[in-house]
């Protein structure tokens, strides 16, 4: 069983086809990334995913469990952790608060305790405490622990994002465009936390990501899409060697002459 | 002697104007809309407190009576929200506006059909007692409003920074698609902040009910609570306690010494200053946008 599957999924936008008949099977451990170009479909199936949208027709399961009943909130405590392509932190909040409210599906609750702040409660919030840490020291954010959001620089921010998805402790994590917007330094960076995340960590990475080195060098597959239809699936050097890849990209003489 | 006892009723006064403050930034804070009929539960609150306790409706005592009522009114705002402001998700703010303005008069209209539009007085044990000390007068009610409105407000801090479910209305408040895939359910942290407005406003009605009388339309001073909560900030709890006691202290000194028709005015002549002077409000959280 995959851990993730898309089945025949299909999903429109008025008279607009976002994702046409789109299937594809996720494998635990693996990185599997969505690349094409921009309305290829790709952020849409990360939305399809994480419930913002219902499919039109089709079938998304997790673990062999259908998510279509599902509800957004439900989407963490199932073991799936997201990141967005324009950053959605809790602004007014420090590096170490926005961690901490991933933690939200892993704390027990209990008002009153908490308010008097039992020795049950202590015990709970430095467990909670040290999962974050761990992941401060994974990303190297031990500079901007207690700083705030608002004032962060757009870099930074993305790492938060993405350590705050780490700190749910998931199975599967989505990745939108983890190196939009980055440096070269920056996405190498990145490229060593996601092979990390999946070895170390034991996280299957689903990413959406135009940077196709990053792509290449993280990869196990790699789906290619154009006007929300599948046009290629294997490894990266497959992708990348596909004549309709090419064709999505470049544009082709045919495409000229029926333009 | 005079000073003092303008003071400590300045502060109670202030103190129930700063809860139903608080009412209007909780929902602001997690909705962005302002709940006009604030005001109307208070009134409603109070109007239940009395109706539970006095020897005239249902006679049951007043320490039954008063947790009774904070969680009467806790549903009522719960189900405003889930019944009704739900259905309007995804529609302009005004839209809000009007719909809670609109149940503000309906609160008015069923509080007169069922306890009549005559003032009442809440029989609380309270009224009428005094503390003495030294030469000074102070009425029991009064210091009774202080001492709920501090621990109430000591209380909702705790809440907020320590409680899982305080943090999760932090964290829909600040980012409600990021706090949805954090694993909060936020329709439902949405009704639980308008059940915490319900209570907080029932609390307002019992302290204000408890040291004069009310009538459906005492919830009009919502209108001056909204103005304390601007002074304050909106956007911040502290804030709104804060314009409340300014307020509250402003009207009784004003009126000693400047006289009742200027005290009247007092509050939106300090309302202008603040939003020409400093707009989102004395303690505000709101940062300039960066470019």
């Amino acid at each position: 069983m995959s851990l993730l599957e898309l089945e025949n999924v299909t999903l429109k936008f008025g008279g607009v086809t976002a994702v046409d008949d789109v299937s594809f099977a996720v494998e635990e451990g693996e990185v599997f990334a969505l690349v094409g170009p921009n309305g290829a479909g790709k952020s849409t199936i990360f939305n399809l995913i994480s419930r913002i949208y219902d499919p039109f027709a089709g079938d998304i399961r997790f673990q062999g469990q259908s998510l279509l009943d599902r509800q957004p909130y439900e989407i963490a405590g199932l073991g799936i952790a997201r990141t967005f392509q324009n950053i959605e932190l809790f602004e007014q909040a420090s590096v170490l608060q926005n961690l901490l409210v991933g933690r939200h599906k892993h704390r027990k609750s209990n008002p009153v305790g908490e308010m008097f702040f039992t020795p049950f409660v202590r015990r709970e919030e430095k467990r909670h405490r040290k999962a974050v840490e761990e992941v401060i020291d994974f990303l190297d954010l031990q500079p901007y622990r207690e700083k705030f959001i608002a004032g962060l620089p757009y870099g930074v921010r993305k790492v938060v994002e993405m350590g705050r998805a780490l700190a749910i402790e998931p199975k599967l994590l989505l990745l939108d465009e983890p190196a939009s917007g980055l440096s070269v330094e920056e996405t190498q960076d990145v490229a060593f936390w996601i092979e990390d995340i999946k070895k170390l960590m034991g996280i299957t990475v689903l990413m959406v990501e135009h940077d196709m080195s990053l792509v290449s060098a993280v990869s196990d597959r790699v789906m290619a899409l154009a006007d929300g239809r599948m046009l290629a699936i294997g490894t990266p050097e497959e992708v990348q060697r596909d004549p309709k890849v090419i064709e999505a990209y470049i544009g082709s003489d045919d495409a000229e002459d029926a333009a | 002697m005079d000073a003092l006892q303008l003071l400590v009723s300045g502060l109670a006064n202030g103190c129930v104007y700063g809860l139903i403050a608080m009412g209007f930034v909780l929902i602001y804070k997690a909705t962005e809309a302002v709940n006009f009929a604030q005001g109307d539960m208070m009134m409603l609150g109070a109007f239940v407190a009395l109706g539970l306790t006095n020897e005239h409706y249902a006679h049951l005592p007043f320490v039954v009576a008063v947790p009774l009522t904070i969680l009467i009114m806790a549903a009522v705002g719960y189900l405003m929200d889930a019944v009704l402001l739900r259905r309007t998700f995804g529609q302009s703010q005004i839209a809000v506006v009007i719909l809670t303005i609109a149940i503000g008069f309906v609160f008015r209209f069923v509080a007169g059909v069922i306890w009549g539009h005559e003032p009442q007085s809440l029989e609380s044990p309270l009224a009428g007692r005094d503390i003495r000390f030294g030469g000074v007068v102070l009425g029991l009610d009064e210091v009774f409003v202080i001492v709920v409105t501090i621990a109430l407000t000591v209380g909702m801090y705790f809440f907020f920074a320590r409680t899982k479910m305080g943090v999760a209305m932090q964290a829909s408040s600040q980012n409600q698609m990021a706090a949805y895939y954090m694993g909060i359910p936020v329709k439902r942290v949405h009704s639980l902040v308008w059940a915490l407005s319900g209570a907080v406003a029932a609390i307002a009605g019992i302290l204000f009910a408890s040291k004069g009388s009310i009538d459906p339309a005492t919830g009009f001073l919502g209108i001056k609570a909204f103005a304390a909560a601007v002074i304050g900030g909106l956007g911040s709890l502290p804030g709104a306690l804060l314009g409340g006691i300014i307020i509250g202290l402003v009207e009784p000194f004003s009126a000693r010494y400047l006289g009742g028709d200027l005290a009247r005015l007092m509050p939106y002549l300090i309302l202008v200053l603040i939003l020409v002077f400093r707009p989102h409000g004395i303690l505000s959280q709101v940062q300039a946008k960066k470019v």
